[in-house]
C-alpha cells in the first residue's frame, strides 16, 4: 500500500501537459522515436508528384496555387510496403515480451516469410489462417472451443459482439479495431467477440513480438485495399485494419482515441500497474460492460469531424444568451467542483472552469470528446443522476475525476448537465449545484430558448457554391489557453444520406492528410473531386476546409472564401465559446484540481490489485 | 392520506404519486449490489416507474430517488443502483457506506453470480452494524425459469445462514418487484427508524417543493425517447 502511494506521487509529479513521456518511459520512448522516425522515413510517395506553394494571404496565394486534378480514386498508398523501423537502442529489448502459445500457430510462416517486400501478403495470409483455425478447418488440425465461447455471449446490448468473425460480411467492415495486452491476450474488438477472435489477436501479437525480437518495431502495413497500423502504449498494443483510405497517420490518431478511452475508464497508473503484477491479466474483466463505450467512440471517429480536427463543436447560440448560462454555472458552485460543462445534443453549450485549473492549463479537445462519448454511451436515460469516476488522460492521466451527469429536460433528454469534482465524496454537494443551476435555468426560461438553439445552414453564409466548411481557428492572443474549437454548418443536400456525409468526410480526410504530411505539408490545396471541388487552406491564424460546387474555379473559390472568412469574422460571438467565465471553488489554492491529489491517489490506489 | 397501503400492486402509481403528503419523510438509504448484468438497473427501473426497458450498462453509479408511503410515515428513499463491474469497485464503499437497505441481487440463470453475490456479502459484513441495514438478498430473472442454476432453496437457505431476508423477483414481469420495494420499506422503517439517528428528517423549502418533486419524479421516471 504504501510503496503503491509512493508510485503514484512520483507520477503525479509529472508534468500534466505531456504525462506520457515520463510516466511510462519504455513506452513511450519507443512511441516517441517511432513518430520521429516517421517523419523522414517514409515520405509519401503520391505526394511527391505535388508542387504547392505556401502563402499566408489570400490575394498572394492566388497565383500560386497548384491545381490538382487527381482523384481520389488514385490509389494514395503503395503497395504492399512494410514499414519495420529500427528503434532507438534504449528502447529495445525493453518489450520483448512475446505470447507464446499463440506464437506457434504460424511460428514456421514467420521464420521463413520475413522478406520485407512480401510482408503484407504476410500478415494478410496469417490472418486469413487464423481465420481458418477458427472455423476448425486448421491446417494443424485443431478444433475451435472459441466459436462455441461465442455462441454462449449474451446477446443483450451487443449487437456487433455477435457477429460471425468468420463471414464475410465480418471481413468487409471499413475499420476494424483491435485491442490486445502485451501477452496476446484479447482486450476489444470492434465487431465480433474477442473470444471467438483470440487466435486473430495471437497472430497480430505474434507479428509485433517477432519484428521486436528483431530490434524493429511493427507500424504498419500496407496490402491491397487495407491497411493495418500498430500502436503499442504501455502494456497494451492496439491494432486498426482499414480499407477507407485514410493516412497512417489518422488511423494511429484514432487508436490514440481508443486507447485514452480506456485510460478514462481505468487510468493508466492502474493499466500499468496490472500488468506489472501481472503479465497476462484479462483486461476484459475491468473494461465489462464498457465496451459499448468503445464501440460509440468508434461510430463517433467515423462520423464526427472533432476528432479529426482535434477541436471541439459548439453549438451556435446568441453571445448573450451563452454569457447567461456560463453565469448561472458560475454561481453554483461548491469545493472541489472544477468544470461545469451544459451539453445540448452532444455538443457544448458552455463551460466554465474553476480558476486555479484554468491558469495552468485548459481542457483539451480529446478530454471532452472522451467526456460526450461518455454521455452519448451512458444510460443516463434510464437513470436519474450518475455518479461516476472518469480520467481525463490529456489532463492527467493518472487521476480520477468524479463526473455528476443529469438531464435537465425530461423526458426528452437533450440538455446535460455535466459537473467535474476532484472529491468523490462530493456527490450530493454537486447535485445541490445541479438544483440551483436548474432553478435559475428554470427562472430565466433557458430551457426553451435552448430548445430552440439549432445548427446553421451554410445558406446563412450567402456564398453561393459553397456547400459546406470547416473552420478552425487556431489559438491566437485574444483566446489564447482557450478550448480548441471548429465551426461548421449542417451537412445539408447533396450531403444528406449517410453514404453522402462519409463521402464528403473522406473526402475532408483526404485533404487533412495533404495538409499534415509529415513529409510535404502543404498550406493550399484545390482539388478537383469528381462531384465537387474542395479547398484547404492552413495558415498562422486558422485551418480552414471548404467544399464547393464541382465547376468553381479557383479564383471564384478565393474569393467566396474571402466572404466566408468575413463572414465567420462577423458571427464569432455566436460560433464559438469566446470568453469563458471562471470560479473558485478551491479554499485553499494549493489543492488545486491537479494538486488534490489526496483524494486522486485514493482513488488511484482503487484497489484493482486485490482483484487479481 | 397516509392511510393504510394498498397490499396490492393494482395501481402502484396512484400510490406513488400521490401529491398529499403526511407530516414525516424520512430519507431511507438503499443500494443495489450485485455483478454486473443481474438487473440492478432494471430492478432500479420497476421500483420507481413500473417499468421494463432494455437498459445499457450502467456508468459508475446512478442516484434515483422513490418515495414510499407507509401509513404512519413516508419514506423518501434514496437508490444507489451500482454498476456491477469490477472497475468500479474502488468507489462502491461510497455508495453502500451508511446504507439503511442493501439489496444483493443475483441472476437465477447464471450461479456465478450468486456466488458474487456472497462475495459481496462479505464485503457488506465487514462495515455492517447490526441492526443499521436491512440486508436482502434478492434472485432476479425469475422469469427464466428453463435456464435456472440456483434454485429458490438455495436462496433462501443463503439467506437463513447469513441473516438475510430473501424474495425472487422478476424485473422483466414485474413479479415481487413492488412487494419486495413495500417490504423493504416497513422493514427499514421498522428496523432502523425506530432507532436513535436512525433515518434523518428529509427537509426541502416548502417554495421549491412542488417543482423539485416532479422534476423527481420526470427524472427518476425517467424513459427514453
Ligand atoms: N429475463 C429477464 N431479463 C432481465 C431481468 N432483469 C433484467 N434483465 C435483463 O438483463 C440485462 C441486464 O440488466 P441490467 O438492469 O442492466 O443489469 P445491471 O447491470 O445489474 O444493472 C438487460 O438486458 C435486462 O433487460 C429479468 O427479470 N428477467
Ligand atoms: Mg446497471
Amino acid at each position: 500500500m504504501e510503496r503503491d502511494n509512493h508510485q503514484v506521487g512520483e507520477t503525479e509529479g509529472v508534468k500534466i501537459c505531456d504525462p506520457p513521456c515520463e510516466s511510462n518511459p519504455p513506452a513511450d520512448t519507443l512511441a516517441t522515436s517511432l513518430s520521429l522516425l516517421g517523419n523522414h522515413m517514409f515520405p509519401d510517395p503520391v505526394e511527391r508528384n505535388y508542387r504547392s506553394t505556401v502563402k499566408e494571404e489570400p490575394e498572394d496565394s492566388l497565383s500560386d496555387i497548384t491545381a490538382e486534378e487527381e482523384s481520389l480514386d488514385g490509389d494514395p498508398h503503395p503497395h504492399q510496403v512494410t514499414k519495420l523501423e529500427t528503434e532507438e537502442t534504449e528502447s529495445s529489448g525493453c518489450q520483448n515480451n512475446v505470447s507464446t502459445q499463440q506464437l506457434d500457430i504460424e511460428n514456421e510462416d514467420a521464420a521463413t516469410d520475413n522478406d520485407r517486400s512480401d510482408s503484407g501478403e504476410f500478415v494478410v495470409t496469417m490472418l486469413a489462417k487464423a481465420k481458418l483455425e477458427e472455423q476448425g478447418i486448421g491446417v494443424k488440425g485443431r478444433s475451435s472451443p472459441l466459436l462455441e465461447a461465442e455462441t454462449q455471449e449474451p446477446p443483450a446490448f451487443m449487437s456487433h459482439r455477435d457477429e460471425d468473425v468468420t463471414a464475410d460480411s465480418w471481413r468487409q467492415h471499413r475499420k476494424h479495431v483491435f485491442v490486445l495486452s502485451e501477452a496476446g491476450k484479447p482486450i476489444y474488438s470492434r465487431y465480433g467477440s474477442e473470444e471467438a477472435l483470440s487466435s486473430t489477436m495471437g497472430v497480430m501479437m505474434a507479428l509485433v513480438s517477432f519484428v521486436q525480437s528483431g530490434d524493429n518495431i511493427i507500424r504498419s502495413i500496407y496490402s491491397d485495399g487495407h491497411t493495418v497500423v500498430f500502436l503499442q502504449k504501455g502494456p497494451l498494443v492496439l491494432v486498426c485494419v482499414s480499407s477507407s483510405r485514410q493516412t497512417e497517420q489518422q488511423l494511429r490518431g484514432e487508436l490514440l482515441y481508443v486507447y485514452y478511452q480506456i485510460i478514462s475508464m481505468l487510468t493508466q497508473a492502474s493499466i500499468s500497474r496490472i500488468f506489472e503484477h501481472k503479465k497476462n491479466y484479462d483486461l476484459r474483466r475491468l473494461l465489462a460492460g464498457s465496451e459499448k463505450i468503445l464501440d460509440g467512440l468508434l461510430n463517433l471517429v467515423d462520423s464526427d469531424p472533432s476528432f479529426l480536427l482535434a477541436a471541439v463543436h459548439c453549438l451556435p447560440i446568441a453571445s448573450s444568451l451563452r454569457d447567461a448560462l456560463s453565469q448561472i454555472l458560475q454561481k453554483a458552485i461548491t469545493p472541489n467542483l472544477v468544470f461545469s460543462i451544459l451539453i445540448a445534443n452532444n455538443q457544448l453549450l458552455t463551460i466554465v472552469q474553476e480558476k486555479t485549473v484554468i491558469e495552468d492549463s485548459r481542457l483539451e479537445p480529446a478530454d471532452v470528446h472522451l467526456l460526450l462519448n461518455l454521455i452519448g454511451a451512458s444510460s443516463a436515460f434510464q437513470a436519474g443522476e450518475i455518479w461516476t469516476p472518469i480520467c481525463l488522460p490529456l489532463f492527467n492521466p493518472d487521476c480520477y475525476f468524479y463526473a455528476y451527469i443529469s438531464y435537465l429536460d425530461p423526458p426528452e433528454c437533450t440538455v446535460c448537465l455535466l459537473l467535474l469534482s476532484t472529491d468523490k465524496e462530493a456527490f450530493y454537494a454537486v447535485a445541490e449545484c445541479k438544483r440551483k443551476i436548474e432553478e435559475a435555468m428554470m427562472a430565466q426560461n433557458s430551457l426553451s430558448l435552448i430548445a430552440k438553439v439549432q445548427s446553421y445552414s451554410v445558406s446563412q453564409v450567402g456564398v453561393s457554391d459553397l456547400r459546406h466548411f470547416m473552420y478552425k481557428p487556431f489559438d491566437v492572443p485574444d483566446n489564447y489557453r482557450q478550448l480548441t474549437q471548429f465551426t461548421s454548418p449542417e451537412m445539408e443536400a447533396p450531403y444528406s444520406s449517410e453514404e453522402e456525409k462519409m463521402r464528403l468526410l473522406d473526402l475532408y480526410r483526404y485533404m487533412h492528410s495533404r495538409i499534415h504530411s509529415s513529409s510535404r505539408p502543404l498550406k493550399l490545396i484545390y482539388h478537383v473531386a469528381e462531384r465537387e471541388t474542395l479547398l484547404a487552406w492552413v495558415t498562422s491564424k486558422f485551418e480552414l476546409y471548404t467544399c464547393f460546387s464541382p465547376l468553381v474555379t479557383k479564383a471564384c473559390a478565393i474569393t467566396a472564401i474571402t466572404k466566408l472568412l468575413r463572414w465567420i469574422k462577423k458571427e464569432e460571438d455566436r460560433l464559438f465559446i469566446r470568453n469563458p467565465p471562471k470560479y473558485s471553488t478551491t479554499p485553499n489554492p494549493s489543492k488545486s484540481s491537479r494538486g488534490g491529489k489526496s483524494d486522486q491517489q485514493d482513488s488511484t490506489d482503487n484497489g484493482f490489485l486485490s482483484l487479481l | 392520506m397516509g392511510e393504510k397501503l394498498p397490499q396490492v400492486q393494482g395501481d402502484p402509481q396512484l400510490r406513488r404519486d400521490t401529491l398529499s403528503r403526511p407530516v414525516r419523510t424520512l430519507r431511507a438509504k438503499m443500494v443495489l449490489l450485485g455483478s454486473s448484468g443481474v438487473g440492478k438497473s432494471s430492478l432500479a427501473l420497476r421500483f420507481c416507474k413500473d417499468e421494463f426497458r432494455n437498459t445499457s450498462p450502467t456508468v459508475g453509479c446512478a442516484y434515483l430517488t422513490q418515495v414510499m408511503h407507509l401509513s404512519d410515515v413516508t419514506l423518501r428513499f434514496e437508490i444507489w443502483d451500482t454498476a456491477g463491474e469490477e472497475k468500479y469497485h474502488s468507489v462502491t464503499p461510497l455508495y453502500y457506506r451508511g446504507a439503511h437497505a442493501a439489496l444483493l441481487v443475483y441472476d437465477v440463470s447464471k450461479r456465478d453470480t450468486f456466488i458474487r453475490a456472497q462475495v459481496w456479502l462479505r464485503e457488506l459484513e465487514k462495515q455492517y452494524v447490526a441492526g443499521s441495514t436491512v440486508l436482502w438478498l434478492v434472485g432476479n430473472k425469475g422469469d427464466l425459469a428453463q435456464h435456472r442454476q440456483v434454485s429458490v432453496q438455495e436462496g433462501q437457505s443463503l439467506a437463513n445462514d447469513r441473516g438475510l431476508l430473501f424474495t425472487e423477483t422478476s424485473a422483466l414481469s414485474g413479479d415481487q418487484v413492488d412487494k419486495l420495494l413495500l417490504a423493504v420499506a416497513h422493514r427499514v422503517y421498522e428496523c432502523v427508524g425506530a432507532q436513535q439517528g436512525g433515518l434523518s428528517e428529509w427537509q426541502e423549502t416548502p417554495h421549491v417543493d412542488l417543482r423539485r418533486r416532479n422534476h423527481l419524479f420526470a427524472s427518476c421516471c425517467k424513459v427514453g425517447p
